[in-house]
């Protein structure tokens, strides 16, 4: 089916694709520039049988989306920084104990209270590390009212086959923003939901990992007793200190991350074919990198974008790649040096990176990324 | 080509709405639009903007950078924002509230909106719309019928004749000051 055109709003895109992706339960704790997806939550969960609770903090609020998750659903919160790093604990013991749960930061200018209605893209590195100890994350950063829908979708999915947090992260430009938007029918997305367990009560190991390193899941309240804890556990889920056992669940829950790759991470490359420069930017950054390839590509400068969608896990092989066929990468981002140091890594000195780096509370203007590009033909 | 249209005034005389209507006018007309806004913390006060770019291209960046049409409702988000506005672009500002007006090439227009909004349509609560009326009609970036048809799709319930009303005061204003 043919879906709608409208003007939509970027989270307003992510409430509707969260309910398209079988989204029953919302907490969260209203916070610009993130409001709108609970505002809208609170108008259409109810409606179709639904969750919605305003929290008295971001604590609870995630506390309550991981419960709801354990009952059975697929639960969403939203925030902004200063919600997200008081969501981190919470969101390190959703990770430990495998609970999906898709988690929203749309960011605005920091550290603390910072600028609430103004964008930045300085959380990206707290996204990948916020909660402490070591373990996996999956980041999906959208750059457009679409894409944030999809990419919407695509959290849910991954958080569902993976029991894993994912996080959609995205700046206040793209959250606010409203554009001409082809709103798809959500019969044209696949959806996946949590691998239920065929065990019997007896038998069920809530943390043993099939083949695909994922355990499968029953539900609290389904006759089926079994433990939760934030504390190492073992396969019955209990605690244990037993270092064989600890390292063993610490590798599968990397593992079972690692080996979706390929349904997780993505990029978007635009007229990079024949660039001998390349710039690398997400978020309304890559928008104004694109609008700058334009005019650059006017005057004869081949110039290309790479556009990481995937943040966490970050699109390595495919960067590695692109890095021995140009001269330059310029890496646009705004904050002072976050992602650039992962490009960096990748490059490993196969050729130049450029840094163009903005903390003032505005994006990126396409003229600034352009002069970066014709210092660096 | 690419039109951009920047709408300012101070936070709670609903510069984003219209700006939210205005893009939902452009696509009625079937062409690509792109709206953000800028705002303070605070809810009420503070310099606010609502910018519009229309294109029949795809729009990557969604900010005004080079503007074809400001309003300005206040003193200060004029001074703020007028910055911006091309040579060949046009001023619509308040002719209570912006006193001073910045010269350059572009056309000025000196507008009682604030006025009309009270006196004409007995609310100054719907000074946007009546701004949006002049948007139109000195733009003209879109037809009449998509912008009142946008603007009745997004007003409350039982407002819908004083909104028309203060639509077609607006286009009455500019048919009034505006020599074209």
């Amino acid at each position: 089916m043919q879906g709608t055109v409208r003007l939509m709003q970027g989270n307003q895109a992510c409430a509707h694709a969260a309910i398209a992706a079988g989204c029953t339960f919302f907490a969260g704790y209203p916070i610009t520039p993130s409001s709108e997806i609970a505002e809208e939550l609170a108008r259409l969960l109810p409606r179709m049988g639904g969750k919605f609770i305003q929290m008295e903090d971001e604590i609870a609020a995630m506390a309550a989306c991981i419960g709801a998750s354990i009952g059975g659903h697929k639960v969403l919160t939203a925030t902004s920084g200063p919600g997200f790093s008081l969501k981190q604990e919470n969101l390190g013991f959703a990770v430990y104990t495998e609970i999906p749960c898709v988690v929203v930061n749309v960011m605005r200018g920091g550290p603390s209270t910072g600028l609430p209605t103004s964008p930045a893209q300085g959380d990206v590195m707290q996204a990948r590390w916020g909660t402490h100890g070591d373990h996996p994350m999956v980041v999906l950063a959208p750059a457009s009212v679409r894409e944030i829908y999809d990419l919407t979708i695509q959290a849910f999915n991954l958080s569902e086959l993976c029991r894993t947090p994912v996080i959609l992260l995205y700046d206040e430009v793209i959250g606010h923003m409203r554009e001409k938007t082809e709103v798809p029918d959500p019969s044209q997305f696949k959806i996946i939901d949590r691998k239920q367990s065929t065990s019997s009560p007896d038998a069920y190991l809530p943390y043993k990992g099939d083949e695909d390193d994922v355990p499968a899941f029953v539900r609290f309240g389904e006759g089926y007793r079994y433990h939760i804890t934030g504390l190492a556990h073992d396969e019955r889920g209990f605690p244990t200190q037993n270092p064989r056992v600890v390292e063993a669940k610490q590798r599968r829950l990397h593992r079972k991350v690692e080996q979706r790759r390929e349904e997780i991470v993505a990029h978007e490359a635009f007229l990079l074919d024949d660039a001998e420069i390349a710039i690398f930017a997400y978020g309304v950054t890559a928008r104004s990198a694109r609008a700058a390839i334009r005019t650059a590509r006017k005057e004869g400068i081949r110039v290309g974008l790479f556009r990481p969608i995937s943040l966490w896990p970050f699109p390595d092989l495919e960067l590695e790649k692109l890095a021995g066929q140009v001269k330059a990468i310029v890496v646009a981002e705004m904050n002072l040096g976050q992602l650039i140091y992962e490009v960096d890594r990748v490059v490993h000195g196969q050729t130049r990176i450029v840094a163009y780096q903005k903390a003032s509370g505005e994006p990126v203007h396409p003229e600034e990324i352009l002069t970066a590009v014709r210092e660096h033909r | 080509m690419r039109y951009e249209i920047r709408l300012s005034g101070e936070g709670g005389q609903g510069i984003i709405l219209a700006g939210i209507i205005l893009a939902e006018s452009v696509i009625q007309d079937g062409r690509n639009v792109v709206q953000t806004q800028v705002y303070g913390p605070e809810s009420r006060g503070g310099a606010t903007k609502a910018e519009v770019i229309i294109s029949d291209e795809e729009i990557d960046y969604p900010k005004a950078g080079r503007i074809d049409l400001l309003l300005a409702l206040t003193q200060e988000a004029c001074d703020k924002y007028w910055e911006d506005l091309k040579n060949t672009g046009t001023l619509i500002v308040d002719s209570a509230e912006v006193v001073a007006v910045p010269s350059g090439g572009f056309a000025t227009y000196r507008l009682p909106i604030l006025e009309t909004a009270r006196e004409k349509v007995g609310r100054e609560v719907v000074a946007n719309i009546v701004a949006l009326g002049t948007v139109t009609a000195v733009s003209g970036v879109v037809s009449r019928e998509a912008i009142e048809r946008a603007v009745l799709a997004r007003v409350p319930k039982g407002t819908e004749e004083q909104n028309v009303k203060a639509l077609t005061a607006g286009f009455e204003l500019a048919a009034v000051h505006v020599n074209r």
